[in-house]
């Protein structure tokens, strides 16, 4: 019964082409744009997510927070209260794979020949290269010994060898800081522009120990990278963090405390649902045009009904019961949602794959809405084919059968 | 002595239109036997067909019993009428209303497949009785691509597909020309031989020549009922003169010849006895 139905509603849809397809023009849109949309959602949320994974998921960052006592508190980055000894101190911790302190900061106008480019000038270590999965493009990273020797050597991002170097290879060039000679010997891979649109490329790292001593000339860190081990607990991580430090600082009550600890998987976790909030704000508008393709289907059928009244009422006089006549016409209505649906699939993947490469925008296609909507559009079709399949079933044989 | 196939008793239909009570049937009672062809005439606004409507099934009397094969089905739900349609009563209309996108073997299929009859035993049976009707070469002709005398023998093989206990017949032959008529009639003849309870409703006296008992409405009353023994399809068979008779009579024997195949042999002889021209 249901495989004729099917048949039956098929060669109704071949027999009406031109009619057909309009009416599925309305399903084909909203699930196109259902799945076209919810893939760019979910481009945004994966190239969010790359970046962040370019600095590294599993770390911690403690900065220097303003001390919380009555008064003024100054800025967070001007703080002085956290000390190469707090770095030390928690680097011996088991569960960290590698450490890195940060000093000195931003804004330092770096001079080579002629040129100069303000950027930020930040203290490493030679593990930082692998904490912030920085790829080492020419020359070579800091290394541990030119650390222990605070020597005069800088790597630079490929933002800054563009603008103080253009074509010319930077490796083995002196470039001034603070007048200062600083030997370039590395030049970094380009990251791209991180999660919140600044330039990850506008950099030059430096040993922090020079750093520290020779250009700033201080006793405090701007921050430390901490990379946890791989599957450590990095909640549990960052309470032992703050407890050394607590221990450190003489914190009794941790409301006062003078530093800040940041998880990246809380930072992740944020952003991710960010985005999931605005994958589901597109996929919301355009499942009401899914909604609206449904109306359109209950017109056609509704219009079908009527059409085809003396039809109805010879298959009633010919032992047709209500519930064949019910069946019949929802049939009808769901295979035309379920071929807009499927026409609609094909035309959201082709269409967020054209997005993907005509446009900077990265789509992710997924199952998942696909999935869901090809089921919504079946809905759809039962919903919206019910009204007029039991329209068409109520009618009676006599007066459908005298209809002209 | 044979059963009445059809048996009404105090039938009235009356329609109410809001504050307008229309009162179109008035008590009838009648007994329709078995084998027997029966013609409902009568002018317009006789209530012939609100008649035709209730004794088809497609609508329930106001009050009174119709009993239909000893079953009362007066008081019968809307599915166990379409049950009864279905199974017990086989349909010929005017206007063919023959499902235009459905092939004349999808179409005479029709009442199978609402009887849950198995694809191929129905495509089996709808090619035969399609076959037995002289169009065994249009299955899969479109009711477009059928003359009007064609398209009425499809009905007619449809009409027969779940072999009905009566086959009711409106105005069979009113969109047909006088050629196609008595072809149509003729099948007609051919069925009532074969023992089949027909009701023909017409208002044309010469197509109502064909039933052996005719009956005539006049305002909700039946004011005639007499037997015809001098039915016109019998009549024409036996003496084939005319050109028309003869070409009725050809199509008469390819009738036959398949319907002999189908109906028991008492039939059979009854047939030979009534004098049908014998099969090859």
């Amino acid at each position: 019964m249901y495989k004729e139905g099917f048949l039956m509603a098929w060669a109704s849809l071949v027999a009406n082409k031109m009619r057909s397809l309009l009416t599925m023009l309305g399903i084909i849109i909203g699930v196109a744009a259902v799945i076209a949309l919810v893939s760019i959602g979910y481009g945004v949320r994966s190239q969010i997510q790359d970046s962040i994974s370019s600095l590294g998921s599993n770390l911690l960052m403690v900065y220097p927070g303003a001390p919380r006592t009555p008064g003024v508190r100054p800025t967070a980055d001007s703080q002085k209260t956290l000390k190469l000894e707090d770095y030390t101190t928690i680097s011996h911790l088991q569960d960290i794979d590698m450490a890195s302190p940060v000093s000195a900061g931003s804004s330092y106008v770096v001079i080579y020949t002629n040129k100069n480019w303000t950027t930020s000038v930040n203290g490493v270590n030679s593990d930082f290269q692998y904490i912030n999965n920085w790829t080492v493009k020419s020359g070579r990273f800091i290394t541990a010994s030119q650390v222990e020797r605070r020597e005069r050597v800088a790597v630079i991002g490929a933002t800054v060898a563009t603008n103080l170097f253009g074509t010319e290879d930077p490796v083995g060039k002196d470039i001034r800081i603070k007048n200062n000679p600083y030997k370039v010997i590395g030049v970094l891979e380009s990251k791209g522009s991180g999660s919140f649109g600044n330039d990850q490329d506008d950099v030059i790292y430096i040993p922090y120990t020079t750093g520290m001593e020779r250009l700033q000339g201080v006793d405090y860190l701007r921050m430390i990278y901490i990379k946890a081990k791989d599957g450590v607990d990095l909640d549990r991580l960052q309470t032992d963090v703050e407890n050394i430090l607590r221990v450190r600082h003489n914190i009794k009550n941790p409301e006062l405390d003078d530093f800040n600890v940041r998880n990246m998987a809380t930072i992740m976790a944020t952003v991710e649902e960010t985005t999931a909030t605005m994958t589901l704000f597109l996929g919301a508008v355009a499942a009401i045009s899914l909604v609206v393709g449904g109306i359109g289907i209950m017109n056609i059928m509704l219009v079908s009904v009527t059409e085809r009244t003396r039809e109805i009422g010879v298959r009633k006089a010919l032992g047709a019961t209500y519930r064949v006549i019910v069946m019949q016409f929802l049939i009808e209505a769901v295979v035309i949602s379920l071929v807009g649906g499927a026409i609609g699939i094909l035309v959201g993947i082709g269409a967020s794959k054209l997005i993907g490469a005509l446009t900077s925008m990265k789509t992710v296609i997924s199952m998942g809405p696909i999935l869901l909507s090809f089921g919504f559009s079946m809905a759809i079709g039962l919903v919206f084919g019910l009204y007029p399949a039991r329209k068409a079933a109520k009618l009676n044989p006599i007066d459908a059968l005298h209809y002209e | 002595m044979k059963q009445a196939v059809i048996s009404l008793e105090g039938i009235t239909k009356t329609y109410v239109n809001g504050k307008l009570v229309v009162p179109v049937l008035h008590g009838i009672d009648l007994n329709i036997y078995e084998g027997e062809f029966t013609s409902i005439m009568g002018p317009s606004g006789s209530g012939k067909s609100t008649f035709m409507n209730i004794l088809g099934c497609l609508d329930r009397p106001t009050s009174g019993s119709y009993k239909l094969d000893g079953e009362e089905v007066a008081t019968l739900s809307d599915d166990e009428l379409a049950f009864v349609r279905n199974k017990r009563i086989g349909f010929v209309f005017q206007s063919f209303n023959l499902l235009p996108k459905l092939t004349a073997q999808d179409n005479v299929a029709l009442p199978m497949v609402y009887a849950g009859v198995p694809k191929k035993e129905r495509k089996e049976r709808a090619a035969y009785l399609l076959d037995s009707l002289g169009l065994g070469e249009r299955l899969d002709h479109l009711p477009a691509e059928l003359s009007g005398g064609q398209r009425q023998r499809v009905a007619i093989a449809r009409a027969l597909a779940n072999d009905p206990s009566i086959i009711m017949a409106d105005e069979p032959t009113g969109n047909l020309d006088s050629k196609s008529s008595v072809d149509v009639m003729n099948i007609f003849t051919n069925l009532y031989n074969e023992g089949r309870t027909i009701i023909l409703v017409t208002h044309e006296p010469d197509i109502a020549t064909f039933a052996s008992r005719n009956i005539v409405l006049r305002d909700g009353y039946i004011v005639e009922d007499k037997q015809n023994p001098n039915m016109a399809g019998l009549q024409s068979v036996q003496a084939p003169t005319e050109s028309v008779a003869v070409s009725a009579a050809t199509e008469q024997k390819a009738v036959k010849s398949v319907i002999s195949k189908t109906v028991t042999e008492k039939v059979n002889t009854e047939q030979t006895n009534k004098g049908g021209t014998s099969h090859v």
